[in-house]
Order: C-alpha cells, then sequence, then structure tokens
C-alpha cells in the first residue's frame, strides 16, 4: 500500500510526472499531472487527484441533494440546487403513474420556497439534472434551519465513514440532513443543541484544510476525547 | 519632453530597466461574486469578479457543447485625471475582447454546457499598464470562483524607452516612449496567450523585448500565487 502524499496547489502546478492515473480536478500534459484547481493534492495508489476549495456543485448521479422548489410547469417541478444547472422533478414521481395535469395540482404538493430532499436521478452534459424523491427519507422537508457551506466541503463535513457527522449529532442531539451540494438541513427539539450543531458546521466549513479537525470539533463540542488520544498522552 | 531615463539607466519613477513596479494582491475582496481579486500594480487600482457558470442571458449566446466566457473591462469616470464618460469606449471594448481571448486558452469551460462565466473589471485608478494588471487580477478571481483552469495568466509589460528595452511601462514611458508590448504568459506551460505591439522595434529588440516580458510575468505568477495561498491555506499550523 502506498503512502497518500497531500500537497497544497493552486492552478497549473505540477503534482507529479510519471505513470500516473489523473482523476479529479487534474489533468495530464505529456508525462506531467498539473492541477486545475486550488485545493489539497492526493496521490494514492497511482492515481492523482486535487481536493478543491472553492467551487460550485456538479450533480452526479446518486447524489443526495437539498433543493429548494422555484416554480413548477404543468409536468414538473423546477429546483434551485444551488448549481449552475437548474434540477427538474417530474409530477409523476410524487403523484404516481396516473398523474394527469387536467386533475391534479402540482401546488398542493409543493409550493415555491419548499425544501425537498432528493436524489439525482440521472445527470449527463445534455440534459439537465433529473431528480426524484422515491426513496426513504425523502420528499418535502418539513421543519429545520437552512445552512449553506460551499460544496467542495461537504465530504470534509461527512468524515471518513460518517465519523465528524456522527460526533456532531451526538453531541448535539440534532437531525442533520446534508445535502452533496452544500445544503444542509439542522432539526433539534432542543434550541441549544440547533445553535451548537450550527456551530460546528459552520467551524467545519471555515476550517475544512486543517488537519485534526474532529479531534477540534470534539473540543468545541465539549466532547470527551477518543480513547486513543488518551494513549498518546501516557 | 521629460527625460524618461538618466544616466545611470535609472528610469523616470526610480525604477532600473529590469524592475516592475510595487504589486500587492488580494484575493476574495467581494463577498456577492463568486471569485474575486484586488491589485495594486503601481499606482494601478483594479478590481475584478468573477460570476458563474451561471445560466446564460440573452439565451442564444448559449453553446451546447461547451460553456462561454465573457468580459467587461470598464474604467471608472475617477480613474483618470480628466473625467471619463463612463459609457464602454472604443478602447474599451477592444480591451475586453483581447482579455477575454487571453484567458480562454487558460479555462476549461467543456464540462459547463449552456453556462456563461463573467469576468467584471473595474479599473478605480489608471496609470499605464492596465490591460495587464486586469488580466492578472481576472484570473486570479477566476481561481478563487473555482472555474477548473490549465494555468494562471500572468501578463506584464515591456517596452523600448530611450533606446532601451525595459520592463513594466508605466504612463509617462507608454506617452512619450518608443515601443509598448503588453504580454500574457502561461508560465507553468510556458505559453503566450497575449502579445501586442505598439510601436517599432528591429528583429533583435523584438526578441529582446518578449524575452524581458516573459520574464516580468514570472515574477508576477509569484506574487499570483502569493496571493492565493495566502488566502486558502494561511491558518495552517
Amino acid at each position: 500500500m502506498m503512502e497518500t502524499k497531500r500537497r497544497y496547489v493552486i492552478p497549473g502546478d505540477v503534482i507529479t510526472t510519471g505513470p500516473f492515473r489523473p482523476e479529479q480536478n487534474v489533468y495530464q500534459e505529456g508525462d506531467r499531472i498539473i492541477s486545475t484547481s486550488v485545493g489539497i493534492s492526493e496521490i494514492f495508489d497511482n492515481a492523482v487527484r486535487v481536493i478543491p476549495l472553492t467551487g460550485i456543485y456538479m450533480p452526479k448521479t446518486n447524489d443526495l441533494i437539498i433543493g429548494k422548489v422555484i416554480g413548477h410547469s404543468s409536468l414538473s417541478w423546477e429546483f434551485d440546487i444551488n448549481s449552475c444547472f437548474v434540477g427538474f422533478l417530474p409530477a409523476q414521481d410524487v403523484f404516481g403513474r396516473d398523474y394527469s395535469p387536467t386533475k391534479d395540482e402540482l401546488k398542493e404538493r409543493l409550493d415555491k420556497g419548499d425544501l425537498v430532499a432528493a436524489r439525482v436521478a440521472n445527470f449527463d452534459r445534455s440534459r439537465d439534472p433529473l431528480l426524484t424523491v422515491q426513496d426513504r427519507d425523502l420528499g418535502k422537508i418539513e421543519s429545520g434551519e437552512l445552512i449553506e457551506i460551499s460544496p467542495s466541503k461537504v465530504p470534509r463535513l461527512i468524515g471518513k465513514r460518517g465519523s465528524m457527522i456522527q460526533t456532531i449529532e451526538m453531541a448535539t442531539k440534532a437531525m442533520i440532513t446534508i445535502g452533496q451540494n452544500g445544503w444542509i438541513v439542522v432539526s433539534s427539539e432542543d434550541p441549544d443543541g440547533l445553535l451548537k450543531a450550527i456551530e460546528a458546521i459552520r467551524m467545519v466549513d471555515a476550517q475544512a484544510h486543517m488537519p485534526n479537525l474532529t479531534e477540534r470539533v470534539k473540543s468545541m463540542l465539549g466532547v470527551e476525547l477518543g480513547d486513543n488520544n488518551d494513549t498518546i498522552n501516557e | 519632453m521629460t527625460q524618461l531615463m538618466n544616466e545611470n539607466g535609472i528610469r523616470c519613477d526610480g525604477r532600473r530597466v529590469d524592475q516592475l513596479r510595487n504589486i500587492s494582491i488580494k484575493v476574495g475582496v467581494l463577498k456577492n461574486a463568486d471569485g474575486s481579486a484586488y491589485i495594486e500594480f503601481g499606482k494601478n487600482k483594479i478590481l475584478a469578479g468573477v460570476f458563474g457558470p451561471r445560466d446564460v442571458h440573452p439565451k442564444h449566446m448559449a453553446n451546447q457543447d461547451s460553456g462561454i466566457l465573457r468580459c467587461r473591462y470598464h474604467m471608472s469616470p475617477f480613474s483618470v485625471t480628466e473625467r471619463k464618460n463612463p459609457a464602454p469606449s472604443r478602447r474599451e471594448i477592444e480591451i475586453s475582447k483581447v482579455i477575454k481571448e487571453a484567458l480562454l486558452p487558460a479555462v476549461i469551460l467543456k464540462d459547463f454546457p449552456r453556462t456563461v462565466v463573467d469576468v467584471f473589471i473595474e479599473v478605480l485608478q489608471a496609470d499605464g499598464g492596465t490591460r495587464c494588471a486586469a488580466l492578472d487580477a481576472a484570473s486570479i478571481a477566476l481561481a478563487d470562483a473555482g472555474i477548473p483552469m490549465r494555468d494562471l495568466v500572468s501578463a506584464c509589460a515591456a517596452g523600448k524607452v530611450a533606446d532601451q528595452i525595459v520592463l513594466d511601462i508605466n504612463n509617462e514611458e507608454d506617452q512619450e516612449g518608443q515601443a509598448d508590448m503588453p504580454i500574457a504568459y502561461m508560465p507553468n506551460l510556458e505559453k503566450i496567450t497575449l502579445m501586442q505591439l505598439d510601436g517599432i522595434l528591429s528583429p533583435s529588440e523584438y526578441k529582446k523585448c518578449v524575452q524581458t516580458g516573459i520574464n516580468g510575468c514570472k515574477l508576477v505568477y509569484e506574487m499570483q500565487r502569493k496571493a492565493l495561498m495566502d488566502k486558502y491555506f494561511t491558518n495552517e499550523t
């Protein structure tokens, strides 16, 4: 297993030369692999990629996202999904196959300004992203606080196998729904927990490139640090 | 006519022939833009804001295969000694066009079909070489907005003053000098994206002028790099 090498890069920086596989946010020029974004470069298993620190959300099939209704036609809703594209949710997806534009009123189910948790069903460069709400935990969001963070920092908020988000949820007893597009809904019975959770999410957004972020968030939330830390102290 | 260079080879503003003016760059100065930068290039003060990728209006400009780049260079009425009419002049339209064409080889827009990236450049104070300084700011603002780029674009002028090839022409040298050559350059790819020449140079002078300009761009690149690093990676321990 190769060790992961990390570096801070800006567009145009040569990350490495040689037989590596270019992945996200890099391109190959001759045998040089060059970054296209401001971010952190990673070389892992002969693959090179850059984790960007800035930029908009690009829809990917199967992403869970949070969208805001901006309008509808007689057959579909249109969503602001914090991207350069507009998300479409067909009416059949909500009303079922026997949907008829003359009988059913779209406004009764989802109106302008409503927040919806949805999944990207299909997206390619020739069409705008198609959304679906036919899955567990998807659909209209009835209550909660909307927070916007940079979409490039969402993976950091989730953490390795969900470690970061679990930490925050456990410490604040809040329910957090993370959209890959950088929109997050937090809801909680306890107003203090809600504020704490929002503060923690903002902290991750601001300090996403720092090492030991989970530890920092834990100490901010007043959680006991993990067992492995105690052994280090001894 | 003012004396542009004294017998010791020192120029009218006290610089050596191969010396740039003082440059300071700040990234992310505008909250409402997706990316922004502010540059002070000697007495030039220029603000650049980038929006996008976003929906194209008017719709007929949209390209189904790729995103498009739009650029607007504008001088404020108070940027020069005599009030400038704020309506876009022939010169501003031309500079908008050359800046757009200088940035186009650097940006990668094929992943954003039917969208536009807008670059707005506002010259707050002008003192010669604004198109180069504007390009420097625009290129960092694009990087700040997270637009994928093959390389940063660094720009700097060279020229001929008092029969000598000099780096970074200022306003006086531009008015009274013999030649002015703005150059934009992608330092890592070693490619020129903009080159204009106003004046007459012999072939050997031309070669030296291009080389001087490229060296200047490399110096500018270091400043751009530092500005970006400062914004994104400073509170690193």
